[in-house]
């Protein structure tokens, strides 16, 4: 990654009790997860990077522009960043209209550098009947999405995002997910991505950066970094992994969809996608159990060939996980240590890897 | 005709003073609730306890510092003189210095207020989308500090209308000049003019009362967070 392409930024910030530090080489395209419970200090981050909080000692530069720089004395106030930035609550202005939230920052943009019109943000969140009602006459999900499109107005070079789904209960989350993954599709807009859900990361992410109390423990792509073994045991009862299929076809008889990627593939409950698209789906670790032979007589229907990697202790001293390599698709599971013993698992070792669910994401 | 010409003189002067004196305070208070609201300085006790006192001192205190300070040899007095404009008491613009003090914490306190309830979140949200600290001061603070701003303007009107002791100590009873419709009340007590004291006194209480009733019955009571 060369220096004018992707986000650099290290920050030092203390507070009384919690100390930020991280040093981050980001991609400058695609959605980078900043994930991690609440308290590691991802939204700290975020805001250092929106220039909303300014860290004694940091560097920040975005695809090759320098926002902040303590060395120099250097400190781009927050509104000459090009950003845009979606709140946990939206925090939309509630004096004015949903309309007139949406033209505040774009009126603040030189006309030539506007590059996502009204008409086009207001049809990819699909809030064209809310533009005269007043914030306090939406719903938490209407907010939102009224939310992350005033952001898109700006034309940001960078898109922040601070858990913009964590108010919003599941059905809420449902409705919006779709549009976020349109932004993902059709605008090409890096962004930072905080969120401590699990699942929200596996489908919505490029590259993840995993903080805990202030540090960053681990960053890369979202598929290997899901499936490192190193990481602390607090995010090992989530462990899994994220994989990339694409729909082979659809068995219209017993109503499954067979999803191939490479190393297999998987039958799943009938979906909707035509052949040839692509869906992402996680695969948890304690969904996964191993076996020496291919078990026939077995009602799981999803068994892919895998070799072991490595193995390491899991969050309760009973467990253990395995990584597995399922011709190039990473694989994790979860079993006991007994089962561990009885099988002889070691590195290198050729297994059946058993899926018990797999979880669609989207 | 219930209110005769020396009567209407005083209403006039008295809607006079109290317009001028809420327009300045407004003015003068904005920027000064704005820094109370937001500061994290050591003067902030200070400064707001300062902004506080005419709410506990007796008028009569308050104005008889002024009339020390705006006399020949006070400081305010000094001042003016050097700038050529004479001394202030007994005159309209010494009674709007007057007013100014006596009624500022009636406009400072509601506009601080509501500056501090706005919070720091919409500044927030306004600095993402490209406004500048004065941006954001004139369309975001400013339009969600309204019904501060609403209640600041009529306390401060009404309450510079209801002076007595400040105008008695620094501006005498100096017929359309500084004789405000309380001191005719008090002229025609002491001259046994009981009618006219009525229809005064009695005017003064039904303004008194229609503001108030504005300020508590009316909807810019109600924030804008619904």
């Amino acid at each position: 990654m060369n220096a004018a392409h992707g986000i650099r930024a290290r920050f030092t910030l203390d507070y009384p009790g919690f100390r930020l530090e991280v040093d981050l080489a980001l991609p400058g395209r695609g959605v980078t997860a900043l994930f991690g419970h609440s308290g590691s200090g991802k939204t700290t981050l975020l805001r250092c990077v929106a220039g909303l909080e300014r860290a004694g000692q940091g560097l920040l530069a975005v695809n090759g522009e320098c926002w902040q720089d303590s060395g120099r004395s250097l400190f781009v106030a927050a509104h000459r960043r090009p950003i845009g930035y979606v709140f946990q609550d939206a925090n939309l202005f509630a004096h004015l209209s949903v309309r007139r939230n949406l033209e505040f920052g774009m009126k603040r943009v030189a006309a030539s550098e506007r590059r996502v019109a009204l008409g086009q943000a207001v049809e990819l969140l699909g809030i064209d009947h809310l533009l005269e009602r007043m914030p306090d006459r939406l719903s938490g999900g209407e907010r939102q999405r009224v939310g992350i499109a005033r952001a898109l107005l700006t034309s940001p070079r960078l898109l922040l995002m601070d858990e913009p789904l964590a108010a919003l209960d599941l059905k809420r989350k449902n409705e919006i997910l779709p549009y976020l993954e349109r932004l993902h599709d059709e605008l090409d807009i890096p962004v930072l991505y905080v969120s401590h859900s699990p699942d929200e990361v596996a489908r919505l992410a490029d590259h993840v950066v995993l903080l805990e109390q202030g540090r960053a423990i681990a960053q890369g792509e979202l598929r290997e970094t899901l499936a490192r073994l190193d990481l602390p045991t607090a995010f090992s009862e989530d462990a899994g992994v994220v994989v990339e299929a694409e729909v082979a076809g659809h068995d219209a008889h017993y109503h499954l969809t067979r999803l191939t990627f490479p190393g297999g593939e998987v039958l799943v409950s009938q979906r909707p996608e035509a052949p040839g698209q692509r869906l992402r789906f996680r695969v948890h670790a304690r969904d996964v159990s191993l076996a020496l032979q291919r078990a026939d007589g077995s009602s799981i229907t999803n068994l892919l060939p895998a070799r072991v990697e490595a193995m390491v202790a899991a969050d309760t001293p009973a467990h253990v996980l395995v990584r597995l390599d399922a011709g190039g698709t990473p694989l994790l599971a979860r079993i006991t240590r007994r089962s561990a013993d009885q099988l002889a698992i070691a590195p290198g070792q050729q297994l059946w890897a058993q899926i018990k669910t797999v979880a669609l994401l989207g | 005709m219930i209110f005769d010409s020396a009567d209407l003189a005083a209403i006039w002067l008295t809607v006079k003073l109290a317009s001028v004196t809420t327009v300045l305070l407004l003015l003068l208070g904005t920027p000064l609730a704005w820094w109370l609201a937001r500061t994290r300085s050591t003067w902030r006790g200070p400064i707001g306890a300062v902004v506080a006192l005419p709410l506990v001192l007796p008028p009569t205190v308050l104005g008889f510092y002024l009339l020390v300070a705006m006399g020949p040899n006070g400081f305010i007095g000094q001042l003016t003189q050097a700038l050529g404009l004479g001394t202030l008491p007994f005159s309209f613009a010494g009674l709007v210095v007057g007013s100014l003090l006596y009624s500022m914490p009636f406009v400072v306190q509601p506009l601080q207020n509501a500056f501090a309830a706005i919070g720091e979140r919409p500044l927030e949200a306004a600095a993402t989308l490209r406004a500048g600290p004065w941006d954001s001061f004139f369309h975001v603070a400013l339009p969600l500090a309204r019904p501060g701003f609403v209640t600041a303007s009529i306390l401060g009107f009404a309450h510079t209308v209801g002076e007595f002791g400040v105008v008695l100590m620094i501006g005498g009873n100096i017929p359309e000049k500084t004789r405000v419709v309380s001191v005719q009340i008090y002229d025609h007590v002491e001259a046994m003019e009981y009618a006219q004291a009525h229809w005064l006194a009695g005017g003064m209480l039904l303004f008194s009362f229609l503001v108030l009733l504005m300020l508590y019955g009316s909807r810019f009571r109600q924030g804008w967070q619904g």
